[in-house]
């Protein structure tokens, strides 16, 4: 379920990028994270595979629950990640101009 | 338990090489005397270190979520007996080497395919200037 999430958020970044006007949303590195994470969380699933069988497949409710949480805490802990990168980098220099303005 | 580390283990390594190569030429596209254009090595290594450290993150931050990650000593909780640190290392070994090697895999083709574009992209102009 935590990979189904991350591969979903992944491919929507993406699209979101393909879509962009400008490069100053920095979504590129949002879609690093997700393809990075999903591309892991992969690998994790063909070992848990191997090991579990069939099984794997089947998860107890309980389980399933607990990894969605998870998939959309991940999510939103790389929107966060990102967020915190595009304001401190700040391409469009929106940060620097609502500070210039404070002073003022 | 920590196949993340093999990752992260990665990712310092491509940063440092990425602050080596420095910033000649920082994205900025190369054109080659055969009039190729290949994308920046720098640019490219930036792809690999986006996908290594935001995944070992996400990573890590899911084995926080399952208690195997703790902020004290010895942060790993595996490492509390000789048993469950033998199974930690051989995670590493396997799962965490495996998930590297298909994050490179999956990056050597990003690269392949990105300088073919840009490639595709000149001459596609070219031939629009020449028709």
């Amino acid at each position: 379920m935590t990979l189904m999430i991350t591969v979903y958020a992944a491919i929507i970044s993406t699209i979101v990028w393909y879509n962009r006007k400008d490069d100053s949303l920095k979504t590129g590195l949002l879609c690093f994270i997700y393809w990075g994470a999903s591309l892991m969380w992969l690998v994790d699933a063909f070992f848990e595979y191997f090991s579990e069988g069939a099984d794997y497949f089947n998860p107890a409710a309980q389980d399933m629950i607990n990894d969605a949480f998870l998939g959309f805490a991940a999510v939103a802990l790389g929107l966060i990640i990102w967020m915190i990168r595009l304001l401190v980098t700040d391409p469009k220099g929106s940060v620097r101009r609502a500070l210039s303005k404070q002073d003022q | 338990m920590a196949c993340f580390l093999a990752p992260v283990t990665e990712a310092v390594i491509v940063t440092a090489v990425e602050k080596k190569i420095g910033n000649k030429a920082e994205n900025a596209e190369v054109v080659n005397s055969t009039e190729n254009i290949k994308i920046p090595l720098k640019r490219k290594l930036k792809w690999l270190n986006h996908m290594l450290w935001g995944g070992a993150a996400l990573l890590a931050f899911e084995h926080v979520w399952h208690g195997e990650v703790t902020l004290w000593f010895p942060f790993l909780t595996a490492m509390s007996n000789a048993e469950d640190a033998a199974g930690m290392f051989k995670e590493i070994a396997t799962t965490g080497v495996c998930m590297s090697g298909l994050i490179t895999a999956v990056w050597l083709g990003i690269c392949r395919v990105a300088d073919s574009i840009a490639n595709r992209s000149v001459s596609e102009n070219r031939g629009g200037m020449e028709a």
